[in-house]
């Protein structure tokens, strides 16, 4: 999860292979399966991907090709990777529109993402991502196009596929409310980092970044009277060809004044360990020079008083 | 067929007959209403059709037996009448049969304007396809490398070349090359030599070659850019990620899913300029002294020959209005989103 601009999808294109391989320069490691991905022979991530990796966008109605029909783009999608018949595609795409709740599969099969509606189009293209029966969902901002009510529909229809196909879904998202029905681990990102990780919980309960907290007070919630006011982060995120130096959000960051010497403007810090370390802190990291301590305290006495 | 595919046809041909009507009458106004608003009298108009000599009485018999007369409707209204069911003309020297679709009666030629107009159309009609065939092939090919290698050398010759070739006209380019290639080197042949293809198919397509090529020159410089913006455009698309996204070969990433998308607007450009050659190519037939359809209208202003101007002039509308009209029923069959609309 980050705002606009965080690095989001540029991570998940990496993952699947889908950068413009001209111009995207990829150090480090990706992993499926324990199968290293960066530096795989470009042919070798293509078969995987749509296979053992599928991705669904966010806009499922420029996502799709508008010269054919729905059935035709899954039966597609399932032939690359599976020698099967054309007859036996199609049964299958047929159960896969009925599996992710198209009414009508038989009929809706032969029909153009046009005369659909936008949270068919989306349930359509699930079916398509997983008719492959991959191990790894990419989501990227699955419901940021669609309407409030359709956006718990597909999500309810995520969740159950997920534990239905048993893949592993990654929802990128910058709605808390998506990320909190639907994720059991959280990666938080700022200016193309990863600044705190850990499980839902440890996030939403006792996070430890300014960033997060900040995420957190920003969210509109019914239970405060209406009138109170959000509590924006302040300034905008930064531009990624002119990152700040040191740590990105310092100028914004309410608490860089609380960091002995200049670190927050000189060094950038480290993912490092968080929280207790133990049940719902296991994994827990966060990338902020304030020291551990520090951190669950400003948390415990001035951000968690304000949210509640 | 669903009948909402049915009824986009019924509209499509009624909307191309009603435009073929409508050019008629913007025609027929400019030949025969403007020079009344302009002063002139049935007399005046009637001069054109008699000998240097005539008389005044030999002059308004002539403007009586042209129907000049006549209320304006009348005269379109025989016209069209004309066109479409045939009609008998009155020459003054006896009377001449003039078959449906009779376009009128060239008095300079002493003949009816219908048969010179087929005379000419396969000539027109062969230097258009050929070019088209050539343009088609090299444009688009051109134009898809560019937009695939962008940036690259090849891409940026080609899209230097393309300027070129739009930028230069094509009575230069078209006399060039005859000079060079004809009466220089000797290996095409000279300027009008056409053979009529059923006649010699290799002397047609040999007489042909260099107005095809220089008429290619110019359109396919024209779509090298229109393909390779086109293609520039899908490649981005959003579909066209989630066709890598699903494991396809680039290959047919690129054909199946970015070239279909790219293809439907130029298949309308294509439509409209093939349908608009035909009758256009004045320029390219002069230089290389092809007896076709532009020449005819150009010759037939230049000597005043009404009837002529005004046939060859709706024979063009109408084949600009079937153009459109294929270019509509095509759309239809490119993209489903047109048919349900």
């Amino acid at each position: 999860m980050g705002e606009s601009g965080s690095g989001k999808s540029v991570s998940s294109m990496a993952v699947m292979g889908l950068h413009t391989s001209r111009s995207a320069r990829i150090s480090g490691s990706i992993r499926l399966d324990g199968q290293e991905l960066v530096g795989a022979k470009q042919d070798d991530v293509r078969r995987l991907r749509g296979q053992k990796m599928a991705m669904i966008f966010q806009d499922p109605l420029s996502a799709m090709h508008p010269f054919y029909t729905v059935g035709n783009q899954i039966i597609e999608a399932y032939r690359i990777h599976n020698q099967v018949s054309k007859k036996a595609a199609r049964a299958h795409a047929i159960d896969m529109l009925d599996r992710v709740g198209i009414p009508e599969p038989r009929s809706r099969i032969d029909a153009y993402p046009h005369q659909f509606s936008g949270g068919m189009r989306q349930r359509a293209m699930i079916a398509m991502a997983l008719s492959c029966d991959p191990s790894l969902l990419i989501a990227d901002e699955p419901t940021t196009a669609l309407d409030v009510t359709v956006q718990a529909q597909i999500l309810d229809l995520i969740r159950d596929l997920q534990q239905e196909f048993d893949s592993a879904v990654v929802i990128i998202t910058h709605d808390l409310g998506v990320v909190a029905e639907l994720a059991d681990d959280i990666v938080v990102m700022y200016a193309g980092r990863g600044i705190e990780q850990g499980s839902a919980e440890a996030i939403f309960n006792a996070p430890e970044h300014p960033y997060t907290w900040g995420l957190l007070g920003s969210m509109p919630r019914f239970d405060r009277p209406p009138t109170e006011r959000l509590l924006p982060i302040k300034g905008t995120p930064p531009s990624l060809i002119r990152v700040p130096s040191g740590c990105a959000f310092n100028p914004r960051c309410e608490f860089s004044d609380r960091v002995r010497g200049d670190a927050c403007t000189t060094e950038r810090p480290e993912l490092l360990p968080a929280g207790s370390g133990t049940g719902a802190h296991v994994g827990h990291g966060a990338a902020c020079h304030l020291p551990t301590a520090e951190r669950q305290q400003v948390w415990a006495q001035e951000i968690s008083p304000r949210l509640a | 067929m669903p009948t909402s595919v049915i009824s986009y046809i019924i509209r499509r041909l009624l909307a191309a007959v009603g435009l073929v009507v409508v050019i008629s009458m913007i025609t027929f106004a400019i030949f025969y209403l403007l020079p009344r608003l302009a002063g002139a009298s049935p007399e005046t108009l009637a001069t054109r059709y008699v000998g240097r000599a005539a008389t005044a009485d030999t002059v308004r018999v002539t403007a009586e037996r042209l129907g000049f007369y006549d209320p304006l409707y009348v005269q379109y209204w025989d016209w069209l009448k004309g066109v479409v069911l045939g009609t008998t003309i009155d020459t003054g020297a006896g009377t001449v049969q003039c078959p449906a679709p009779c376009l009128g009666y060239s008095f300079r030629n002493q003949e009816p304007v219908t048969p010179q107009v087929l005379d000419r159309l396969p000539v027109s009609f062969s230097l258009a396809i050929g070019a088209a065939v050539l343009w088609l092939i090299v444009g688009l090919s051109v134009g898809i490398l560019s937009a695939l290698r962008r940036g690259s050398f090849f891409d940026r010759a080609a899209m230097t070349f393309a300027l070129a070739g739009v930028s230069m006209p094509i009575f230069w380019t078209g006399l060039v090359a005859l000079a060079i290639f004809s009466y220089q080197l000797g290996i095409t042949p000279p300027g009008g030599s056409y053979t009529p293809f059923t006649e010699n198919p290799v002397q047609w397509a040999y007489g042909l070659l260099l107005p095809w090529i220089t008429l290619a020159l110019l359109f396919s410089a024209q779509y090298a850019r229109l393909t390779r913006a086109g293609m520039l455009e899908t490649m981005g698309e959003d579909y066209i990620r989630t066709a890598r996204a699903k494991g396809l070969r680039e290959r047919t990433v690129v054909t199946k899913h970015g070239l279909r998308a790219a293809l439907t607007p130029i298949v309308t450009i294509f439509g409209l300029d093939f349908g608009l050659l035909i009758g256009s190519a004045v320029l390219t037939e002069t230089a290389f002294g092809l007896p076709g359809l532009g020449q005819m209208a150009v010759d037939a202003t230049g000597s005043n020959d009404l009837p002529q101007v005004l046939g060859v002039v709706l024979l063009i509308a109408v084949f600009v209005a079937v153009a459109n009209l294929v270019v509509d029923l095509l759309y239809a069959v490119i993209d489903p989103r047109v048919r349900t609309r």
